[in-house]
């Protein structure tokens, strides 16, 4: 057993330093946190035959983004919203994990996919961004933010991290949303749905969202549009969050649990989606 | 002064405190044509004084005015061959900034790259001081208020509001303190500019290069145009 240890802790990675905290260089604290690499032949192949559920249907480790974020930009700057609940497998761990981290007062990042993966980053992204302030005397803006964490997960393409985040903010060019994945692919959009139950949340989105709402109308689409996923997806549910980002930075709304909101919406008449629309005329023989 | 055995290595501190490799680096500095660079209201001028061209010399291909990225320029005093060398480092790093970051670089971000790559090579064994100074001029992007900045074989580099640097500087710089006013016109900015190269240059257009630069575009004056500056 102790030779199997031994066998792994021995460094052979070209990746950097093994041990980080016995070879402390400032140099290196400055570049990207660097990590033990399978040490067999191809370590990106072995590592995607073990995660990658497309290539391998017997993968061993199978992460699901069993979640619901979803984010949109509107008159008043942007809603964003997402649930609570983190599961493992069929079990739910937690209804209370924070999927937005505040990275700092005008920048936010959302979480879907894997947990770890997703904090983790997440706060190296937060470092790097107040390493940017400092050397800089500015704030960093939202499209360099995304653009850095999108560079990290790159440099780990095909290694098997799970991540579907949007950094979200308001810099000198207004509001900006982006989607970054672990994939490598980086969006600028004005609305987006990421997890599991991003399909519910953008219909429910799609179907109300207008540009001109008030911040009042906005916060109530993106819990509505949350709550309706976490409602028909297993894998979403505990509270609802939302924070509203605004020039002097983001606010959080606060949450709702998932259970009061849906007895509230019961109470509630429906909101009419269809509205003053004239309905086609059929032709239907009665 | 100059202690004979602690001039030799550029590693290696004076009893005093000097590093005099990086101080004869500076007289280097100082042989070279002189550039002048001045900053007006909306826009910023640098001016410099043209080396002789030899008869069979292209004078085209002797440029001491070169744009590191399409809102950045710079003029350097010094030795021209190591002005190239930092100028193709600054290049790509104006690129890279732009890929990594998704935007121009700021003028402080490029001078302080800069100045870094000149103070980096005041402090490692086998190397020299680069033998030049800088002056770097533009605007941040959507910004409208004109920068321009110097840097010197030590690595500093600071801002100003007018500034001389090469041959005679001195007393280019004296002028420049003696006639520098807020808020200078672009004709006030580049009468000024040339009017203090003129305190060390022979007379004569051909002896000048002026290049102007507002926050939308960047001009080198034709020869014509410097002649036809009308002083006072």
């Amino acid at each position: 057993m102790d030779s199997i240890v031994n066998k792994f802790k021995r460094s052979t990675s070209t990746w950097g330093d093994h041990n980080m905290l016995v070879n402390f260089d400032v140099t290196k604290e400055f570049s990207l946190p660097s990590f033990d690499i399978p040490p067999c032949h191809n370590p990106i192949e072995f590592l995607k035959h073990n995660t990658d559920e497309k290539s391998n249907a017997e993968c061993r480790i199978k992460f699901k983004h069993g979640t619901t974020t979803l984010a949109f930009k509107f008159q008043g700057g942007i809603i964003v919203s997402v649930d609570s609940r983190a599961t493992a497998g069929s079990v739910i761990v937690t209804q209370n994990i924070r999927k937005i981290i505040e990275i700092n007062p005008y920048l936010l990042g959302t979480m879907a996919g894997g947990a770890a993966d997703c904090t983790f980053w997440e706060r190296e992204l937060g470092r790097r961004c107040r390493l940017y302030e400092l050397r800089n005397k500015e704030r960093i803006s939202v499209s360099a933010a995304s653009k850095l964490l999108g560079n990290i997960v790159y440099s780990f393409k095909g290694m098997g991290l799970s991540m579907g985040t949007m950094v979200v903010g308001w810099d000198k060019t207004g509001p900006n949303i982006y989607y970054v994945d672990a994939d490598g692919t980086r969006l600028k959009g004005d609305l987006f749905s990421v997890g599991s139950g991003s399909p519910f949340a953008y219909g429910v989105l799609d179907s109300a969202y207008d540009f001109d709402m008030s911040a009042h109308d906005a916060a109530e689409l993106g819990r509505r549009a949350v709550y309706h996923a976490a409602h028909r997806d297993a894998a979403s549910g505990g509270n609802i969050h939302v924070y509203h980002v605004k020039q002097s930075g983001w606010e959080n709304l606060g949450f709702r649990d998932f259970d009061d909101l849906h007895w509230e919406y019961q109470d509630q008449p429906k909101p009419s989606i269809i509205g003053d629309v004239q309905p086609m005329m059929l032709n239907i023989q009665d | 002064m100059s202690s004979n055995s602690y001039d030799r290595a550029l590693t290696v501190f004076s009893p005093d405190g000097h590093l005099f490799q990086v101080e004869y680096a500076l007289e280097a500095v100082r042989k070279g044509t002189c550039a002048v660079g001045v900053v007006g209201e909306d826009c910023v001028v640098l001016g410099v004084e043209k080396k002789s061209v030899l008869k069979l010399q292209d004078p085209r291909t002797v440029r001491k005015i070169v744009m590191l990225d399409d809102h950045v320029c710079m003029a350097f005093a010094g030795l021209s061959a190591d002005a190239r060398v930092l100028v193709n480092k600054a290049r790509v790093e104006c690129q890279s900034h732009r890929l990594s970051l998704e935007d121009p670089v700021t003028i402080e971000y490029i001078t302080s790259y800069i100045a870094g790559i000149q103070q980096k090579y005041t402090q490692s064994g086998g190397v020299r001081p680069f033998g030049i100074s800088t002056l770097i001029i533009g605007f941040d992007v959507n910004d409208k208020k004109p920068r321009l900045y110097q840097t010197d074989p030590s690595g500093i580099y600071s801002a100003w509001k007018a500034n001389a640097i090469g041959r005679s500087s001195k007393t280019v710089r004296e002028f420049l303190e003696k006639n520098y006013k807020e808020g200078l016109s672009k004709e006030g900015s580049i009468k000024l500019a040339v009017k203090s190269l003129l305190e060390v240059v022979q007379t004569g257009a051909k002896n000048i290069e002026i290049a102007v630069m507002t926050c939308d575009s960047k001009k080198n004056l034709e020869i014509e145009e410097v002649e036809a500056i009308k002083f006072f």
